[in-house]
């Protein structure tokens, strides 16, 4: 489905000129399917963040192989998200159409047909008219997958998608991320389980920081990458000296 | 005493009567649902921010034209809480200062700036107008500024309804699928300023936040989809106004702050009765089998 890759060239993002994600070079290719891993503080979210647009690179270049920002499917980790707010779960699974639909154009009936089978495809079919404010953080989930699937992007970016999720619901949605796959979309996850990201996704993106292992699954997570992820000190040195690594000479 | 000189003669009679029920209810058509919309944001205490930013343009209208000229004052108003508006945007936006803290600084600077131009000039009276409103007072000029204010509030809501929900609901997700949150955040924020400017002809700078927020809070303890909310508070801005202004009347009460007290009243008798008030919770009802 996606023309191009998504290639980060040398990308740094920092706050407070710490960085948190350092002289990242390296593509998404499409229709790939990559966790992205590593511990705390590793820069996983910061990623998503720069390539959604979010934050700025202080140094480098980010190439969305030709996709506008809003050809993104993003699920932020623990979004924004006004759970109390009175809104049906079939209206929010139809916000899904926005780049269809807009702010003034009409709900159409194909529209709210999708709607309902993505609820259906997530397990909630009859939810409809139940507001969001009645649902579990489990079903919650399912409902901005659902959505997601409405919206029937070409790059899908999760972050942390199945924290706090239980099994069962786990397991549904990383059916859906399967399915993603095989549609020929490229899917990008930041995951925390290793086993799960050894039984569903090929390709590994792992992260302390600094690149570690970028590849194949199996090539990526060995145990002498894991020790090196795991050696990241995880506070940021106050006294640190400016970095001298010239642009442009890692790989 | 009949029924008839109870709750009809009143506003038969007096035409003053009249006009303050018909400002009331159209306070309450237009602020109802901003109002609502103003708490589901977590903005209640913006909207008491905004109401006293309207106060300095308000006073220098009154230094210009005189004589508690509504229309000038309006217009002074509507200025004076827009660029509050702005600048605390602004300034929430270039610094670490929250929203919240940013308004908060300036609505003060405002209610200072205000109360002192009005001082340069005015006496006591014209201040106490001004900050706590003449509903008895307001002409038919003043009741087409308010009608206008209320039309126009409700034909922009209808407009931008969807993206002020998505905005609301999800403001990361209208970002990311292209939409502009931050128009329509600033087109919400001037329907706050012009509803308050409209309040604040009737019930003064000070309380105009009142029939904003009370329904709203009302709406908030009853419904659970947002048109249904929307519905209730204008209806319970409505009867605030019926009934405060008939209790002011045969009480010889103040006006403004009677239809404003009989709002929080409303809300008491809501927050006993409600779903899930007290009440409710004393009067326990078997569970369902599914």
């Amino acid at each position: 489905m996606t023309s191009a890759a998504i290639r980060f060239q040398d990308v740094t993002v920092a706050y407070d000129r710490h960085p948190a994600l350092h002289h990242l070079t390296g593509s998404f290719d499409p229709g790939s399917l990559t966790a992205i891993a590593g511990p705390n503080g590793a820069g996983k979210s910061t990623l998503l963040r720069a390539l959604m647009g979010e934050l700025a690179p202080v140094t480098g270049r980010i190439e969305r192989g030709g996709l506008a920002l809003r050809d993104l499917g993003y699920l932020p980790q623990a979004a924004a998200i006004e759970r109390g707010f009175p809104i049906t779960v079939a209206d929010t699974v139809i916000l899904g159409g926005w780049r269809r639909i807009g702010s003034f154009r009409g709900v159409t009936r194909a529209l709210r047909r999708r709607a309902a089978e993505a609820l259906e495809a997530v397990g909630l079919e009859g939810f409809d008219a139940r507001p969001v404010s009645a649902l579990s953080a489990g079903q919650f989930q399912r409902v901005l997958f659902a959505r997601l699937l409405v919206q029937d992007a070409p790059v899908i970016v999760l972050d942390e998608p199945f924290t706090a999720i239980d099994a069962r619901t786990t397991r549904d949605l990383l059916d859906i991320v399967t399915r993603w796959h095989g549609e020929g979309r490229t899917v990008i996850a930041v995951l925390h389980d290793f086993d799960q990201v050894r039984a569903h996704f090929p390709q590994t993106l792992l992260l302390a920081r600094d690149l570690i292992g970028w590849g194949p699954t199996r090539d990526t997570l060995t145990p002498a990458n894991l020790r090196r992820a795991r050696a990241m000190a995880e506070a940021w040195d106050e006294s640190a000296a400016i970095c001298d690594i010239p642009p442009e000479t890692r790989s | 005493m009949s029924v008839y000189s109870l709750i009809f003669q009143p506003f038969a009679e007096y035409g003053f009567m009249r006009r303050a029920l018909v400002a009331s209810v159209c306070l309450g058509i237009g602020a109802g649902p901003v109002g609502v919309l103003l708490m589901l944001r977590r903005m209640s205490l913006v909207g008491d921010a905004m109401s006293h930013a309207v106060l300095p343009g308000a006073a220098i209208g009154f230094l210009i034209a005189g004589n508690l000229s509504l229309l000038a004052m309006g217009l002074g108003g509507l200025v004076a809480g827009l660029s509050v508006a702005l600048l605390a945007g602004l300034v929430s936006r270039t610094t670490t200062l929250r929203e919240d803290a940013s308004f908060a600084s300036f609505y003060l600077t405002s209610l200072a700036l205000g109360v002192l131009i009005v001082s340069l000039r005015g006496s006591n009276i014209d201040l106490l107008h001004i900050l706590f409103g003449t509903i008895l007072a307001i002409d038919a000029q003043a009741l087409v500024l308010v009608g206008t204010i209320s039309s126009v509030t409700l034909v922009l809501l209808a407009l931008v309804y969807r993206p002020l929900v998505a905005e609301c609901f999800d403001p990361g997700f209208l970002r990311a699928v292209g939409g502009r949150g931050s128009l329509y955040h600033g087109l919400f924020l001037f329907l706050v300023v012009l509803n308050l400017v409209a309040g604040f002809q009737a019930l003064g700078t000070l309380m105009a936040v009142g029939l904003m927020m009370l329904p709203a809070a009302i709406a908030q303890l009853w419904a659970r989809s947002l048109p249904a909310m929307f519905a209730i508070a204008t209806g319970a801005a409505a009867l605030s106004g019926f009934v405060g202004l008939l209790l002011s009347y045969h009480l010889r009460f103040a006006s403004g702050p009677t239809i404003i007290l009989t709002a929080s009243a409303l809300y008491a008798v809501s927050l006993l009765t409600c779903p899930s008030g007290v009440l409710r919770r004393l009067l326990k009802r078997p569970h369902l089998a599914g």
